[in-house]
């Protein structure tokens, strides 16, 4: 739209300069960590507990959650930016990055150029490939230094900072590559294949 | 590279909404009726992107589920303000008809329930979690439907129950409706209804039993709605017929 609509009477809260580089546009600061999910928080038992990387259908590693955390960890500290327009800074996490996973597959890098993220209780999310690799992705068992809340994944969830906060998939369960791009849960219901917050891709066509 | 979408195949553009009426319905909700140029329909349980602009061009975004059902042709929000938030005292404050704001969407495509779904439903919303819930009541009752529906609605006190008056209305002219308030701090004198939080032992009662394998919509609170969605899994629910949403605190 050319001219925005000016809201009679309507002042937003003033910005500080300090977040002008932080904040994407549409989103706003908050200190607490809403929760979004689109079905009941569901119970995981550790004793049964995998986690996946697969090529198609082919299992190129498997990990019970001892093997998982017995491999290398790595902690972050970084901004988050949900859909529902809020974002919060400075999360730090901790757990295994992608390129590590591979690693430990045995892999060089991606065998496939898209990925879909597999949950527990059957959520999904897709990303190309490029996307989780190269530190910009990590499967994380702790937030701030303690193991993630049941609403917010417990035990391991997918964290990728740089896009909507839904394609880091909560209570995951496995990353299947796949040669072509297909849609994940919300990719299918109108959200957008890639989620750029900083080019405010939130729905189909943004 | 696309993904078509079977229910948003469109781009979802910023449209002009102008306020056309508002009406307070508890001491901090209001609703706001809209004229949206070319809205393109939508159905129970979604909810609309809105933009706000000031005079200095700094905007604010926030979500508002939609209470209106899709047979009404203008759309009503009902925001509730929230005392810190940035846009809700403003859109339940300060707005009269006249005022314009962008609004885009349908949103959503999950927490969404018509006739053509079936039943029996079970619609559980906290304070104005109880919205879109109400937006399925008012569809199923502009449909004639009569498969059975029950609402479960928990607010704080009597005067903050939402559409209160109608909701009642429709259950006593629909003897397929049941209608189970229960107010979690104060309750008038000789109130009938729930005086807790819902547990799981009020939920065994009042939700029909899993062997009739209601369809169940949840929406409120976080916290209202991890327990009860956790409680209704225990009562032996299935987890894919409970659809949930969740209004954080920054839903301002």
């Amino acid at each position: 739209m050319a001219q925005p609509v000016i809201s009679r009477g309507f002042r937003a809260r003033p910005r500080l300069d300090a977040h002008q580089h932080r904040i994407p546009p549409g989103q706003h600061l908050v200190t607490d960590f809403p929760v979004l999910s689109a079905g009941p928080t569901p119970e995981v038992d550790l004793a049964h507990w995998r986690f996946s990387l697969r090529d198609g259908e082919q299992v190129l590693g498997e990990w019970n959650w001892d093997e998982f955390n017995a491999l290398p960890q790595t902690e972050i500290k970084t901004d988050i930016h949900c859909v529902t327009t809020w974002s919060k800074f400075d999360t730090v996490w901790k757990g295994v990055t992608v390129d590590d996973l591979l690693r430990a597959a045995g892999r060089d890098g991606p065998p496939a150029p898209y990925v879909m993220m597999h949950s527990i209780g059957g959520y999904t999310t897709n990303l190309p490939s490029a996307d989780i690799v190269n530190g910009k992705a990590m499967v994380a068992t702790l937030f701030d230094n303690k193991p993630l809340d049941p609403e917010h994944g417990w035990p391991a969830r997918l964290v990728v900072p740089h896009l909507y906060f839904w394609k880091s998939a909560k209570w995951i369960s496995g990353l299947r590559f796949m040669p072509a791009n297909e849609p994940g849960f919300w990719e299918e219901l109108g959200y957008h294949e890639y989620g750029d917050p900083w080019k405010e891709q939130r729905y189909v066509g943004d | 590279m696309s993904v078509t979408s079977p229910t948003n195949p469109a781009r979802t553009t910023w449209r002009v909404a102008e306020v056309v009426e508002v009406r307070d319905e508890t001491p901090r909700v209001r609703t706001l009726k809209l004229h949206v140029s070319d809205w393109p329909g939508h159905k129970p349980g979604h909810h609309v992107d809105v933009r706000l602009t000031d005079e200095e061009g700094l905007q604010a975004q926030r979500s508002y589920s939609i209470a209106t059902p899709p047979e009404e042709k203008m759309i009503s929000l009902a925001v509730e303000r929230l005392e810190d938030g940035e846009v809700s005292p403003y859109l339940a404050g300060e707005v009269r008809p006249g005022d314009r704001f962008e609004l885009r969407g349908p949103i959503g495509g999950y927490f969404i329930w018509t006739v053509a779904s079936g039943g029996p439903i079970v619609l559980i919303g906290g304070g104005s979690g109880v919205v879109p819930l109400v937006s399925m009541l008012r569809h199923r009752a502009a449909q004639k439907a009569t498969m059975p529906a029950k609402l479960i609605y928990s607010a704080r006190r009597y005067e903050e129950l939402i559409f209160r008056e109608e909701i009642d209305r429709l259950a006593a002219s629909d003897p397929n409706l049941e209608v189970a308030y229960t107010l979690t701090r104060e309750q008038p004198a000789g109130w009938q209804g729930g005086n807790k939080r819902l547990d799981k032992d009020s939920l065994a009662a009042l939700v029909p039993a899993p062997n009739v394998n209601p369809q169940i919509f949840v929406c409120g609170p976080t916290g209202l709605v991890e327990a009860t969605a956790r409680f209704l899994v225990e009562i032996g629910h299935d987890r894919g017929r409970i659809r949930t949403e969740r209004f954080g605190p920054t839903s301002a």
